[in-house]
């Protein structure tokens, strides 16, 4: 029962001494101007729109003001302390082997049955050039290609496909959204893109593990994903795997748009490093996530599970603009010891007809505070918009905190909103039933824990799924008893 | 099997038992009555390890070992089997998946191979069968919704699927009909054997019509004060408990 806060004290050596801090040359000093942004884009090679856009984005920051209404607490961050570009990694500096690796991350790796090298990639291994998922991913990439499919780095679509990230780019979340959309905007130094053309259903879920280049895309992500009418993309974010990750501020973007009968669904698992007992160094996690349902009867599903980052501040949203469209939003966040989550989901209805569901799950346990904050916002011209909203919180303990902040606003009568909530106590009654049957305290608060998000998971892709239950169990080992 | 000494338990310094002995030997069937307040679920649930009691003196031996230096899972691991007065509903859990990590985490505590998802199936649906209850119930969530027979019949599904060695019904037959009376009889009566030993806790007769026990022991103000076989049970039909209070008084 101790395992779990030896691992954490473990884990968290792992991340202080583990990092590498020495300044490389192809590193920009940290500080932030608009010398600096002009500098990104240069060594990015970038064509000139981007710069333009960049600029104005940075120009714009510096009028705005940190946000501060969510139900978290920091301290404040200096962004002038933060370095905003950073080559990729040369594989020399980074750890050798397996070895090297502190053996409770191992173990935890070994816990959610991650392949060897895996391992090695996730825990910064230098790994050689030939290597296994190397080939996959080449494989993959031609399968797609003949398709049609586009699915790239930012950077690589910025070179290759200039006319389509500018005709995309800043459309869902544009550069003035919010303080740290307007910031990631500026200083972006990577991330996905992904593009579906009409009539195609893409075959494989789309993961950026197998994106080589993406393991060390840095704090600000920015991501573009693109489905063209009657297409179907299926995309998973993330990894269950604790990884290791030197900034402590991420901002990421995504935009995700969907044109007449397409379908995008978006999956994550966050498991960032959540810092420790005390909550000290642990990630932020500030994220715009947004999705359009441009055209008739498209449809966006966000899934997200986040049980890492010591602040976690999202709301994967969703703009129904066309008529039939549909928008899901199904989330489990799980706080620990002094983690702090506020997040949950914006419904926009436009369109007739359009329907949302939103299913959110939080569980909190030791000191941590989590937060449900969502809006339902039926236009006027939303005739018959539907929403079902339901929240469900749960308590381990009772040092710990739920909050749910629902905002319905209805500009159409014919809107029908439905809003449930339940907030519930992890009982000892539920847990002694389980061990009267054998079940180790840990199993018993992790199959409890499953069955309360079961809903959530089961929109999961499989395999995504089975790693997620087992991140949960993993994610609450000591946390009673 | 299971040897009681001088068991003297308090919940919230409020003393419940007063000095237990009790020995169930291999193969035994004791059944334990008394009214309401006499201690007979404080008994199962200190069996059973629950936590919130504490034993100020007395000492337990199962299996010739010292019982307190067991979790509730190593016990169960073990063969204590505790079927609820009042099972609790797991959302989201389904039956099955309950029933075979049960299983299992007996199996592997026992070093023991873990059935596969298959053989599992097949095990319990024999076992559904021979209860006579229907194929849906692996598949609903844990108790989620269950009737009080259906939450019953369950705990005896799952205790023919544990075997265990030493099985606890706690009021099991409390709110059943006849029918569901005699599955949860059936269930018992098909574990019975010479190696195997249940304690019934009851409070009416009727469960005792279904299953015989070899000892009957009647549980007043935390304290056996009587014990006898079968006809001990007819007996305490027919007079009730008040016979009990009136010996108290003389006692005192």
């Amino acid at each position: 029962m101790n395992e779990n806060k030896q691992l954490d004290k473990l884990l968290q050596q792992d991340y202080e001494h583990g990092f590498i801090t020495d300044i490389e040359s192809d590193t920009i000093p940290p500080g932030l101007s608009e010398a600096v942004v002009r500098e990104i884009s240069k060594r990015k090679n970038e064509p000139e729109f981007m710069l333009e856009w960049r600029l104005k984005a940075f120009r714009h920051w510096q009028t705005m003001i940190e946000p501060k209404w969510a139900h978290v607490h920091y301290p404040p961050i200096d962004f002038q302390e933060i370095s905003y570009f950073s080559a990729p990694k040369n594989a020399s500096d980074g750890p050798q082997s397996l070895d090297e690796i502190d053996p409770e991350l191992l173990k935890t790796y070994e816990k959610l049955g991650i392949p060897l090298r895996e391992q090695e990639m996730l825990a910064g291994v230098a790994v050689d050039a030939v290597f296994d998922s190397v080939s996959v991913a080449t494989t993959f990439k031609s399968k797609l290609k003949e398709m049609g499919i586009i699915f790239c780095s930012f950077s690589e679509a910025l070179q290759e496909h200039p006319a389509l990230v500018q005709k995309y780019l800043g459309t869902v979340v544009p550069y003035t959204d919010n303080f740290y959309a307007s910031l990631n905007a500026a200083v972006f130094s990577d991330g996905s893109f992904c593009y579906i053309p009409e009539g195609v259903r893409c075959p494989m879920e789309l993961s950026t593990y197998f994106r080589i280049n993406a393991m060390s895309t840095g704090q600000f992500e920015r991501t573009l994903i693109i489905a063209e009418p009657g297409s179907y993309v299926s995309y998973l974010e993330g990894c269950t795997a604790p990884m290791r990750d030197e900034n402590q501020l991420h901002a990421a973007v995504v935009e995700l748009i969907a044109f007449d009968n397409a379908q995008i669904k978006y999956s994550t698992v966050q498991n960032w490093y959540p810092g420790d007992k005390e909550g000290k160094g642990g990630i932020y996690n500030f994220v715009t996530k947004r999705g359009a349902c441009r055209g008739v009867n498209s449809k966006i599903s966000w899934t997200q599970v986040e049980t890492g980052s010591a602040i976690t501040w999202k709301y994967p949203s969703v703009i129904l603009e066309g008529d039939n469209s549909i928008g899901e939003f199904y989330s489990v966040a799980l706080t620990n010891n002094y983690q702090q989550a506020d997040t949950g989901t914006k419904m926009i209805h436009l369109g007739k007809n359009t329907k949302s569901t939103i299913i959110s799950k939080g569980i909190s346990a030791g000191f941590a505070e989590n937060a449900y904050r969502g809006l339902v916002r039926i236009a006027k011209s939303a005739e018959n918009a539907r929403n079902y909203t339901q929240c469900d919180s749960l308590l381990m303990g009772d040092t710990c905190g739920a909050h749910t902040f629902p905002y319905i606003e209805t500009k159409n009568p014919t809107a029908q909103v439905e809003h449930e909530a339940t907030t519930s106590k992890i009982s000892e009654e539920q847990l002694f039933y389980l061990q009267q049957r054998g079940i180790e305290t840990d199993d018993a608060v992790s199959m409890v824990v499953n069955g309360f998000c079961k809903q959530v998971m089961k929109q999961l892709p499989m395999e995504f799924a089975v790693e997620a239950q087992k991140l949960l169990g993993i994610s609450l080992e000591g946390s009673v008893g | 099997m299971l040897e009681i000494n001088d068991l003297h338990v308090s919940v919230e310094d409020k003393q419940i038992l007063n000095g237990i002995n009790l020995t169930v030997n291999p193969g035994e069937v004791h059944a334990i009555m008394g009214p309401n307040g006499s201690g007979k679920s404080t008994l199962s649930n200190v069996l059973a390890g629950r936590s919130g009691y504490d034993t100020t003196t007395g000492r337990i031996q199962y299996q010739q070992q010292d019982l307190f230096e067991l979790s509730p899972e190593e016990r169960a691991h073990q063969g204590i089997f505790l079927a609820f007065q009042y099972p609790v509903e797991i959302p989201g859990v389904n039956n099955i998946y309950l029933l075979k990590a049960a299983v299992n985490a007996k199996r592997k505590a026992n070093d023991e191979q873990e059935v596969d998802a298959y053989e599992f199936l097949e095990l319990a649906k024999d076992k559904i069968k021979k209860l006579g209850i229907d194929k849906s119930f692996l598949y609903r969530d844990v108790n989620a919704g269950f009737s009080g027979g259906e939450k019953k019949r369950n705990e005896i599904l799952q205790m023919m699927l544990l075997e265990p060695t030493l099985g606890i019904l706690d009021e099991t037959d409390s709110g059943l009909d006849i029918d569901a009376l005699k599955i949860v009889a059936g269930g018992v009566n098909q574990l019975r054997n010479k190696d195997r030993s249940f304690i019934l806790i009851t409070h009416y007769q009727r469960l005792l019509d279904y299953i015989k026990p070899d000892f009957v022991h009647v549980l007043a103000n935390g304290k056996i004060i009587k014990s006898g076989d079968y006809s001990l049970a007819l007996e305490l039909e027919k007079t009730g408990y008040g016979w009990i209070e009136k010996m108290e008084k003389v006692s005192q």
